[in-house]
């Protein structure tokens, strides 16, 4: 008797087994992200209550709230910028903060790739050892190194090059340096793994086929390991988008980004349609970005150039 | 003409470190323009090592390295006139099979129309017409191979370095390959330096053979040559098969030696170097060339005793003791010779053809 014949999918359906793997999966899924989506999506087109929650009327005053401003007296509609502006500083911080944990990580992760194997493994934990301390903590340990009288001004004052403590927190320098701090290694990970599965005989194929250092890079490494920072990108990115911890601890409150602005509308604001209209636009814009991204790759490998 | 040439060349990985490690040692070697070229030898020898010094991807420690001419020693692989097919191809995975091929030329600058015109011409020399578009990890290993060949041969090189590329290959489409590649060869009149292991594959396609052994040139030669007069014991045994026999010269006349091989035979052979009376000598003998008769017939040679018989189809095998030491023959199935058969435990008479037996360096 074989060994597939042995195993318990033989002897109850196939697609039963299939559904009891997936079930727990799937139900998760459903919980945790398609049923609070759903009310997401429901709210957004409601009337706010005046102390939280919602009234069970139809309206897209959320949506036009976030571009209009209505007149208290004769219901008019203006342009306000405001909030654009936060969706704008949101974009702008997390694709700076992409960029540069671009730049850091390539050769982090490079380094990394090509040590030998028992040296890696440490160097990869090294990597995780921050994840060990919650986030919050981190940040906020990050605050007391960039304050006014924190460690840096101090060292660099009693040095003499600065009369003045440097404004490092509470502003979009302290956001960024805290949201690379905060997603770095989810940069570094795949870029990693993209190296260590990088080819390196194509780049000796490059160079003796005439190609320059820079050639060999721009034409060969970072198409091949194109899939590995897209998807060091997005780790990066789309968190970084809807962060709500560093630009409030790090800003001060003063650089709002989108995150705090949603989590605004749901504590002190009590505007709940109004949050979760935002949410709803920060989630098209993250799938935009997604299929945009998906789309290209698919047409990389179905073009022949 | 020379095509390429390497002098007094030396290569030491980790030198000076505590593994440090002799890959080539104090190496001269010439090849010749529109040359069929062949690096042989186990592997760790070092032939690898000196293809890629040639191709600019490892630097020499000691000597100089010239290309037609050119001294190329401390240049990099995008500055020389060579290029290179590597073993397991190294074929750019986001690039279709036309990409690929024109890569080289677009980096030298070739204009457009001249480059597409080129690669059309590459790819109906590799027989690859029909796939240009597509991607190479679509294609079967000897398809891939092809594909390498013309990326490799598209920018016109002077020298075509090969490094074992038919070893991810399967035994029909290697044998199939080695015909092409020669063909190739002859084709574009490019000088074509193939490193190998495999001793058959040398012997089939190459001009000219260098064996290498641990670092050092054993012998160069045609491939007749290095297997009908072998330098070395290395040599005779690597290439081909070979008995492999001590002995002990007796007397030296002029060209010729006398050699006794104890317990078995006196021989005679030509020698090609001076040896003393008295010197310990390796005797090299191909089994075929290995005459055997039955016990009592006169032959000059010796008497051996069978232990083994193999059947190889076209021919048998006879595993043969002699005064201690051991030998094998190789009877061809018909024919006069083929008539006789042994069977072990019989006694037989062991003579040489004319000129079968030669004497090498321990």
């Amino acid at each position: 008797m074989s060994v597939r014949q042995l195993s318990f999918s033989s002897r109850i359906s196939p697609r039963l087994t299939d559904l009891g793997l997936l079930g727990p999966a799937i139900a998760v899924i459903l919980v945790f992200m398609v049923a609070p989506m759903a009310i997401m999506f429901v709210y957004s087109f409601l009337e706010a209550a005046p102390y939280g929650g919602v009234e069970w009327r139809f309206t897209t005053d959320a949506y036009t709230s976030i571009l209009f401003e209505r007149d208290f007296l004769d219901d008019s509609l203006t342009f306000t910028p405001d909030y654009l502006v936060v969706l704008a500083r949101s974009v702008f911080q997390a694709g700076i903060a992409t960029l540069l944990c671009l730049v850091i990580s390539v050769p982090t992760a490079y380094y990394i790739a090509t040590r030998p194997e028992r040296q890696k493994n440490i160097w990869l934990v090294l990597i995780t050892i921050p994840y060990w301390v919650n986030l919050l903590i981190r940040t906020i340990a990050l605050l007391f190194v960039l304050r006014g009288d924190g460690p840096i001004n101090a060292v660099l004052m009693n040095l003499g090059f600065i009369s003045e403590p440097l404004p490092l927190s509470y502003n979009g320098f302290a956001v960024c340096l805290g949201l690379i701090y905060s997603f770095l290694p989810f940069m570094v990970l795949p870029l990693y793994s993209a190296f260590e599965r990088f080819d390196f005989r194509l780049l000796e194929a490059a160079y003796d086929l005439y190609a320059s250092r820079r050639t060999a890079f721009l034409r060969i490494v970072l198409p091949v390991m194109r899939p590995g920072l897209i998807a060091g990108s997005l780790l990066v990115f789309i968190p970084s988008i809807g962060s709500y911890l560093a630009p409030d601890i790090l800003g001060g409150g003063k650089t709002l980004m989108i995150g705090n602005l949603i989590g605004t509308q749901f504590q002190s604001a009590r505007n709940w349609p109004f949050g979760a209209a935002l949410s709803m636009i920060l989630l098209t814009l993250t799938l935009l970005v997604l299929l945009w991204l998906a789309r290209r790759a698919g047409q990389q490998t179905s073009d022949c150039r | 003409m020379i095509a390429a040439e390497v002098r007094g060349l030396s290569k030491v990985y980790n030198a000076g470190g505590s593994r440090a490690f002799e890959a080539l040692k104090n190496f001269d070697l010439s090849i010749n323009a529109n040359e069929f070229f062949t690096l042989l030898g186990p592997s760790g020898c070092g032939k690898t090592t000196l293809l890629r010094i040639l191709g600019g991807f490892e630097a020499l420690t000691e000597g100089t390295c010239t290309i037609f001419g050119q001294d190329v020693s401390r240049l990099p692989p995008e500055a020389r006139p060579v290029n290179t097919v590597f073993q397991q191809y190294a074929l750019f995975p986001h690039m279709s099979v036309r990409r690929n091929i024109a890569f080289g030329l677009e980096m030298l600058g070739t204009p457009r129309a001249e480059t597409e015109r080129r690669v059309d011409r590459m790819l109906a020399l590799v027989h690859m017409s029909d796939y240009a578009d597509r991607k190479p990890d679509t294609m079967s290993g000897g398809q891939r191979q092809r594909v390498a060949l013309a990326r490799a041969l598209a920018p016109q090189p002077k020298l075509l370095l090969l490094d074992e590329p038919l070893s991810a290959l399967d035994l029909k489409l290697r044998q199939k390959m080695r015909l092409e590649l020669k063909a190739l060869q002859r084709e574009t009149g490019i000088t074509f330096i193939f490193v190998t292991h495999d001793q058959e594959e040398a012997l089939a396609m190459s001009d000219r053979i260098a064996v290498i052994d641990k670092g050092r040139l054993q012998q160069v030669g045609t491939p007749e040559d290095i297997y009908e007069n072998p330098e070395s014991r290395f040599v005779a045994d690597f290439i081909g098969e070979s008995n492999l026999l001590d002995a002990r010269v007796s007397a030296v006349n002029g060209g010729e030696a006398a050699l006794i091989v104890e317990g078995f035979a006196d021989i005679r052979a030509p020698i090609g170097r001076p040896l003393a009376v008295g010197q310990l000598v390796s005797l090299s003998v191909r089994p075929e060339r290995l005459i055997l008769r039955e016990a009592g017939q006169d032959v000059p040679g010796g008497i051996a005793r069978v232990v083994a018989r193999t059947y190889l189809g076209n021919a048998v095998e006879y595993h043969l003791v002699a005064g201690g030491q051991t030998l094998t023959a190789h009877a061809p199935r018909g024919g006069l010779r083929g008539l006789l058969d042994f069977v072990p435990g019989d006694t037989v008479s062991v003579g040489f053809e004319p000129g079968s037996i030669k004497v090498v360096s321990s």
